[in-house]
């Protein structure tokens, strides 16, 4: 009786406190891209903020934006910006166009193994080979072999942001393996000589960083802070948080923390560049 | 000398509470029989719903439709114009799964006629529990091996511009399904009367000719059996061809190709999905269709199990 008693007790105790957890708690969801920048942002920031508890989680820009329109996130992150009829859906939902709020800013590196010759490209070659059009590495420059692309999944903002920077809103070609995760698509480059592939600058280990050039005759510009920050590198990109409303309470102090000196900074030395 | 019926210790009245007691337990384990087939049912119910809006709502038919699936040669369901092509998806389940079966039938049939024919008792012992612990091994483990091993393994042979391939994860699914045909296959050939092998080997046959010509068309039914089950677990699998296929929607007869198969794309697709679009609602009915195709896979292993079965007692 006596143990049956303090059974009941403990779990009423615990049904009790999971509402105060709970309402303290952020959510931040979205981006692969930016998930390990979200989870450095939160650990310092619950370091400073004992009590304040922040969940970070990835799945790609799309699954954060869609969390953020079905309401199971408070903030998504986004490596790219929000399209017209997710506008739309947030719209139809919650009464509101969404707030977008620039945090940091990425540039897209594009990668071959170490051992191929090729060191640069313009934007246009980059659209041809993923549209499917060049499909020879001697069309570019390098040996007679057939390239191998490498891309995200659609889920993923980068796949987003290089289908509308890149291939101007085209289809990708129907040969481009997909991998999960920028991750994995520096792993699938850095094991096939002739593999091509895309992803945010902050992981590209262990593969060589194209230069990317505007136009023919422009000159090569690797991803590198000063490229990026000052926009001459052709493929840079801000991040986003998207929230539904305006930033209030814990919500707001996390957002102006990070958008601080000592937010942005943090960003730099995970790899990413500060807004300004 | 006769006890009230009301009175607590009275045998009657102990009887009645003990049938009461049982009842209510009958009925306990009743709802718990029904509550598994319940399940079942809601599910099934749950995902051809969310795949309706394909066949009913004109709305959604704008962007998907059933004659829109066979309309386009691309799958690309994001972007300005969203293609739902059905066919690369459809030819690549079935390359790796044809792979798969190609691979793992023979090794796994045979093993088993090795398993109960010839080895010895001792070895048997050793053999069978090793290859169903292939069956523990989890399937994104072994996807992982085939990306990491097995796929540079393949290319250093095959010298295929792709690393990863349907022939990769054909071999990774078959290894994975090598456990379950090989249980029941080995199971059925070890239920065949011990006297059919010793009237066969008393005629003078050999132990090889007594395996192939009379134990193993006597357990046809269960090596169909596992055959079908394993074909059933191969159509479904979802984790290894993620891993190991390279996701590329290509529609091509060349193993050499990498895959796009309808159980990856649901699940690299669906957490992005804003509930209630034409998206969401067609990667349930890529679900709806997988669940069909298992089912009649299913039924048609049943009824093929019974004619056989029919056939054998009958002759």
């Amino acid at each position: 009786m006596k143990r049956n008693a303090i059974i009941l007790t403990l779990c009423a105790a615990t049904l009790a406190a999971a509402p105060v957890l709970a309402g303290k708690a952020i959510t931040v969801k979205g981006s692969d891209t930016m998930v390990i920048l979200g989870q450095r942002w939160a650990e310092k920031f619950m370091n400073a903020n004992s009590g304040q508890v922040i969940m970070v989680t990835g799945g790609g820009s799309g699954t954060g934006i869609a969390a953020l329109i079905n309401g199971t996130t408070d903030i998504c992150q986004s490596s790219r910006s929000m399209k017209e009829d997710e506008k739309l859906k947030l719209r139809d939902r919650y009464q509101t166009m969404g707030i977008e709020i620039p945090v940091a800013k990425d540039g897209l590196a594009v990668y071959v193994h170490t051992s191929n010759p090729v060191k640069e490209l313009t934007v246009a070659q980059l659209g041809e080979i993923y549209l499917g059009n060049i499909t020879n590495w001697k069309q570019i420059g390098g040996p007679d072999a057939t390239i191998i692309l490498y891309g995200r999944e659609n889920s993923s903002g980068t796949y987003g942001f290089f289908k509308e920077h890149v291939l101007k809103n085209k289809d990708f070609s129907a040969r481009v393996q997909t991998l999960p995760g920028t991750a994995a698509v520096v792993n699938a480059v850095a094991k096939d000589p002739n593999g091509i592939g895309y992803g945010g600058a902050a992981y590209a280990k262990g593969v060589r960083d194209l230069g990317m050039k505007k136009a023919a005759d422009s000159p090569a510009v690797l991803p590198v802070a000063a490229t990026v920050k000052d926009g001459s590198y052709p493929l840079s990109r801000p991040l986003f948080f998207y929230l539904r409303k305006s930033p209030s309470g814990d919500t707001k102090k996390f957002v102006d923390w990070v958008l601080s000196a000592e937010g942005q900074k943090l960003a730099v030395e995970v790899g990413y560049f500060p807004l300004n | 000398m006769s006890r009230s019926l009301t009175a607590p210790d009275s045998p009657t009245s102990v009887r009645a509470r003990q049938r009461v007691r049982e009842l209510f337990i009958e009925w306990a384990l009743r709802a718990c029989a029904f509550s598994a087939v319940a399940g079942l049912v809601l599910i099934v119910v749950f995902v051809f719903k969310e795949a309706w809006p394909i066949l009913s709502d004109p709305e959604i038919q704008k962007e998907a439709s059933l004659a829109g699936f066979f309309a386009t040669p691309l799958w690309q369901p994001v972007g300005e114009v969203p293609k739902y092509g059905l066919v690369p998806l459809l030819t690549g389940t079935v390359k790796v799964v044809l792979i798969a079966m190609l691979f793992a039938v023979p090794l796994s049939v045979l093993a088993a006629v090795y398993s109960s024919e010839f080895a010895p008792p001792r070895v048997r012992e050793v053999l069978k529990p090793a290859i169903e612990m292939l069956a523990g091994i989890p399937s994104v483990v072994m996807g992982f091996f085939a990306l990491m091993v097995l796929a540079s393994w393949l290319q250093s042979v095959t010298h295929s511009p792709m690393r990863l391939n349907a022939l990769t994860a054909g071999i990774a699914l078959g290894l994975g399904i090598i456990p379950t045909i090989f249980t029941v296959a080995e199971d059925a050939l070890r239920a065949v009367p011990k006297s059919f092998r010793e009237a066969s080997l008393g005629l003078g046959a050999s132990a090889w000719q007594t395996a192939w010509h009379v134990s193993l068309p006597a357990a046809s039914a269960g090596v169909g059996a596992g055959v079908l089950l394993g074909l059933g677990r191969a159509v479904g699998e979802t984790m290894i061809v993620l891993m190991a296929s390279g996701n590329a929607a290509i529609t091509s007869a060349d193993p050499f190709d990498s895959v796009r198969t309808l159980s990856a794309s649901i699940a690299a697709e669906l957490a992005e999905v804003v509930v209630g679009s034409a998206h969401y609602s067609t990667l349930f009915f890529l679900g709806a269709l997988l669940f069909t195709v298992t089912f009649l896979i299913n039924v048609a292993a049943g009824a093929f199990v019974e004619r056989l079965r029919k056939r054998l007692a009958g002759a």
